[in-house]
């Protein structure tokens, strides 16, 4: 029996303190499930994190004679290349292997739609960084003296590094395909704005900037390839959170057939979006190791990998909301420009996504939305958390905050005048189709409110001698993954293999990119939970496609919710065999055992099986158990067709968000403290509270980086920030207490009534950072990040409009 | 040019010819191969190389590995509680001071020379120590959580 190991747990999975199980286990003879969902659980993987074994792509031991790989990148940000002249470097001694865009005319790209991109480029270099050759040599000091050596002719053509420039008439288009430089321009209407804005109380239109940030994830991108010459074969290990993508991309790219390729994912130093796509990373690792007919090691630097970027786009805002004296709104129109950079990337869905997440927050009946993605020659945008949602939220929360202190009206209370309808036994539909299953935005909003005391403290809070005080409220949401998968396979969402063997251990097997955010962790919960065994019997392999199921990644938060429900129908099919096996021991019908984790019976007298005794009983006739469990979305959730491109924001489930954050403002140096910070997010159910407070304080942390200080520059296209000094990220001293209120509204389709945790809560800082600002200090912030500079002039400004007024 | 270096390397005395310029982070992880320490930046930006010399935080992508002569360096390998975790590993891992991982060993030796000096930190204090390492998961505040937690497993006699 196993079921009373925890006072005596070994050490690496201590059990929890609130565990279920353990508070069930009262007496002596009782056997009962262990139970873990709901609980404090750390993570499986932490032991070899904190202990420093835990291998990233850089960290692992590589064969002796693998090759330095390094990357020749333009110096120009918009040319047409007339030569490429390698010589010179392939003579030196030590240099194995040199690959151009010459040898591979291939193209690459996350949507199936927008493959764009070479991984070394061809015929034409479109940003200042841009790989145009690469180099494997012996050692890196040779690699880098190759790269001296490489001498590139090229016709300069005019560059674009605004949205402005390269929108305007006459400008040198970036791609053949893509006339005005328009990477894509979407619209609708659904309603009629100009009648809700007739009809409205007040109406308010305002402007947003928000500088394009970078997820600077702390490992830098590597990778490590080896090409097996002898049998035509390729294994690449990459620091990616989508292995299958890697797969698709290396078999495009090298002209290779898919079963001649191995993809592997150590361990993954964050991502948050940039390692959705397929990187030139792992694809120039892979040529480079093919041409040499050996392995590779390519890691990258820091202000490479800054350069490598796909985070998210410059965005210029133009949004007018009317707002009647109930609070509630009548009507949005919004206007989206986004500098998508020189690649197409997720562009497209980037410029959707910021206009369908308009809704499935509040019950919107009137809303205009107008998008343009632009290509410019700056490093390509990406997916960076909460994708598409993040700048326009800001917007539209701002300028609520801005038309509900006008209308004198408590910016909470119209929060709460414009809620969707709950959903019931039917989901809540939203105008543009958009399946809402459960909505906490409510239970949020009371948290916050309560907890910050809102109602007590709001203006109330200290001003003056050069100190200033305020406090401000905002709401944000996001999907637990996209309904529809990229690449459109006709295969289930997810699959989810489970092992049982001999030695009684349980292995779950999935393609799943645990990369800090906890996946790996979740699923052993799930699949533990379900067998009602302690999760020290379980095991998970993932991120070798040579061994797990094919997974469509960490993106769009959709692991939680999709890999979650397969590897619960799989614990279940496993239960069911280890039943019936039980059933044929006890010679009784399955439908009599009694599962109870580690012993199975036929009624309370029974004394019953041990799992072990099960186990060998279930591997009599099959040998080896091995069960599938897949999960697949709704055709509910998968958006409408009202306008080209509404499928886009379709989703099983939302998460929400509110936040309170409290600032002091410095009138005398302009500088910005946040004190304190209260965030709500309806998770569902949270199935580790530890994992989902730490990803909801990673969130909401983030989100402040943008808010605060973090923004790329680039002078001549050239990047000027690609260092964590230049580049701007909070430290601890920067960093406020973020105290978090788990709200759960049970989703009805979600595993265990769970939806994401790791994106939602971004959001909302912005707007209710900025928001307090106004509360604090009477300015508004439209423009981001909120540097001291700015509030310095801004308050500056006001000062002696205050003086003039009096003179 | 290269040098011996003779020198203690995590509790065990060692000795190394080693080039003028070779930066201690590169010799750990190259020629020693203890990859625990962690390259996250091109130089002192972030703090993820954290090692120890002297029981002194030092950025090792700063610091020659030649200069280390003479003295001794314990890198995150180092840690640990007869078989078990250390305090501060502990703290990390329970408190989910760490989430990706790849600050996590920075942080820890950082932690680690912070409670061999001061075993009852404040928040303040906990805050200056780490302040010159980067995480990008966390929001700090589990690590200011494990930190503290940390302090308290030393008061029953687990080492940090």
């Amino acid at each position: 029996m196993h079921t009373s190991l925890s006072s005596d747990h070994p050490h690496p999975f201590p059990l929890p303190t609130r565990g279920r199980g353990t508070e069930r286990a009262c007496s002596m003879n009782e056997v009962v499930p262990t139970r873990n969902i709901g609980d404090y659980v750390p993570m499986v993987d932490g032991p070899e994190k904190v202990s420093g074994h835990a291998k990233y792509t850089a960290d692992l031991a590589v064969a002796p004679g693998t090759l330095a790989g390094r990357i020749y990148r333009s110096p120009y940000a918009h040319a047409e290349i007339i030569d490429v002249d390698v010589s010179a470097a392939l003579k030196l001694p030590g240099v194995k292997a040199i690959v151009t865009g010459a040898e591979c005319d291939k193209t690459f790209g996350v949507l199936p739609i927008a493959r764009s991109e070479h991984p070394l480029a061809r015929d034409k270099v479109r940003y200042r960084g841009e790989p145009v050759a690469a180099v494997a040599a012996v050692d890196d000091a040779t690699a880098k003296a190759a790269l001296a050596l490489i001498r590139m002719t090229v016709k300069e053509l005019p560059a674009y590094f605004t949205a402005a420039d390269a929108l305007a008439p006459g400008a040198v288009q970036l791609h053949i395909k893509k006339p005005g430089n328009v990477e894509r321009d979407v619209s609708f209407e659904l309603g009629s704005v100009e009648q809700a804005f007739a009809e409205a109380d007040l109406v308010r239109e305002a402007s947003y900037n928000c500088a394009e940030v970078c997820q600077n994830q702390m490992e830098m991108h590597a990778a490590v390839a080896r090409y097996d010459a002898e049998r035509d074969r390729m294994t690449v290990h990459a620091s990616t959170q989508v292995p299958y993508y890697v797969h698709l991309m290396l078999s495009q790219i090298l002209a290779m057939d898919m079963s001649k390729i191995r993809v592997v994912k150590p361990h993954v130093g964050g991502g948050f979006g940039c390692r959705t796509e397929t990187l030139n990373v792992e694809l120039i690792a892979a040529l480079l190791a093919r041409k040499a007919k050996g392995s590779v090691r390519l890691v990258i630097n820091r202000e490479e990998t800054f350069i490598t970027h796909r985070g998210r786009p410059e965005t210029d805002i133009r949004l007018k909301i009317g707002l009647k004296k109930d609070g509630r709104i009548s009507g949005v129109e919004c206007e989206c420009i986004q500098r998508g950079g020189a690649h197409s990337g997720y562009g497209v869905v980037t410029i959707l996504y910021s206009g369908s997440m308009l809704y499935a927050i509040y019950d919107l009946k009137n809303v205009k939305y107008v998008g343009k993605r632009v290509l410019t020659n700056t490093p390509p945008c990406g997916a960076f958390r909460g994708h598409g949602t993040v700048d326009v939220r800001f917007a539209f929360e701002s300028l609520l905050d801005q038309l509900a202190n006008e209308l004198d009206l408590d910016p909470v209370a119209v929060r709460r005048a414009n809620y969707l309808p709950q959903p019931g036994a039917r989901p809540t539909f939203t105008d543009n189709d958009l399946m809402v299953a459960s909505y906490g935005l409510p239970d949020c909003i009371d948290w916050v409110e309560r907890e910050s005391g809102w109602r007590e403290r709001r203006g109330k809070l200290p001003k003056g001698k050069g100190l200033s005080k305020g406090l401000g409220f905002a709401c944000s949401h996001y999907i637990s993954g996209a309904s529809k998968p990229v690449n459109w396979t006709g295969e289930p969402h997810a699959t989810v293999k489970i092992k049982l063997d001999f030695d009684g251990s349980v292995v779950v097997l999935s393609g799943a990119a645990d990369i800090g955010q906890g996946s790996s962790t979740i699923l052993v919960q799930t699949v533990a939970e379900v067998l009602g065994l302690d999760m020290s019997r379980v095991r998970v392999v993932t991120g070798d496609s040579e061994v797990v199921p094919k997974d469509n990644g960490s993106y769009s938060s959709r692991v939680t919710f999709m890999v979650g429900n397969a590897a619960i129908e799989a614990a279940r099919n496993l239960k069911a065999v280890l039943v019936a096996a039980a059933a044929r021991k006890l010679e009784t019908r399955p439908e009599d055992i009694e599962c109870l984790g580690e012993l199975y019976r036929a009624g309370a007298q029974d004394k019953g099986l041990t799992f072990n005794e099960v186990v060998v009983e279930a591997l009599k006739d099959s040998g080896t158990v091995t069960v599938t469990g897949n999960y697949s979305t709704i055709p509910d959730s998968h958006g409408g067709n009202k306008y080209r491109g509404a499928a886009i924001g379709g989703t099983m489930g939302y998460s929400y968000s509110a936040q309170v954050v409290e600032v002091t403002v410095d009138d005398e140096t302009g500088v910005v403290t946040v004190d304190k910070v209260w965030v709500a997010h309806d998770c569902g159910k949270a199935l580790n509270r530890l994992t989902v407070e730490g990803q909801v304080q990673g969130s909401v942390w983030m989100g402040m980086g943008q808010a605060i200080s973090e923004e790329t520059g680039y002078h001549d296209g050239l990047l000027v920030t690609g260092n964590m000094l230049d580049y701007r990220v909070p430290t601890i001293q920067d960093s406020p207490p973020i105290e978090v209120g788990i709200v759960e509204s049970n989703d009805p389709n979600g595993p265990f009534g769970a939806k994401e945790a790791g994106e939602g809560s971004l959001a909302a800082f912005l707007p209710a950072f900025t928001n307090a600002i106004a509360d604090a200090a009477g300015v508004r912030f439209n423009d981001l990040p909120v540097t001291p500079d700015r509030v310095y002039a801004a308050i500056e400004k006001q000062r002696r409009a205050k003086g003039n007024g009096g003179g | 040019m290269a040098r011996l270096v003779d020198y203690v390397l995590n509790g065990r005395p060692r000795v190394d010819a080693v080039p003028d310029n070779v930066l201690l982070l590169d010799y750990l992880r190259e020629t020693v191969g203890l990859t625990g320490t962690k390259t996250g930046c091109d130089g002192g930006e972030c703090g993820a190389c954290t090692v120890l010399v002297d029981d002194t935080p030092r950025l090792s992508c700063l610091t020659l590995a030649a200069s280390v002569a003479g003295r001794r360096v314990d890198t995150v390998e180092s840690l640990g509680n007869d078989g078990r975790l250390s305090a501060v590993q502990r703290g990390f891992h329970e408190k989910l001071g760490s989430q990706c991982g790849y600050c996590t060993p920075g942080f820890i030796m950082a932690s680690v020379g912070l409670l061999r000096r001061n075993p009852q930190p404040s928040d303040d204090e906990i805050k200056e120590a780490l302040g010159s390492n980067i995480c990008r998961c966390t929001g700090y505040v589990k690590i200011i959580e494990a930190v503290k937690y940390a302090a308290t497993l030393g008061t029953q006699g687990v080492a940090p």
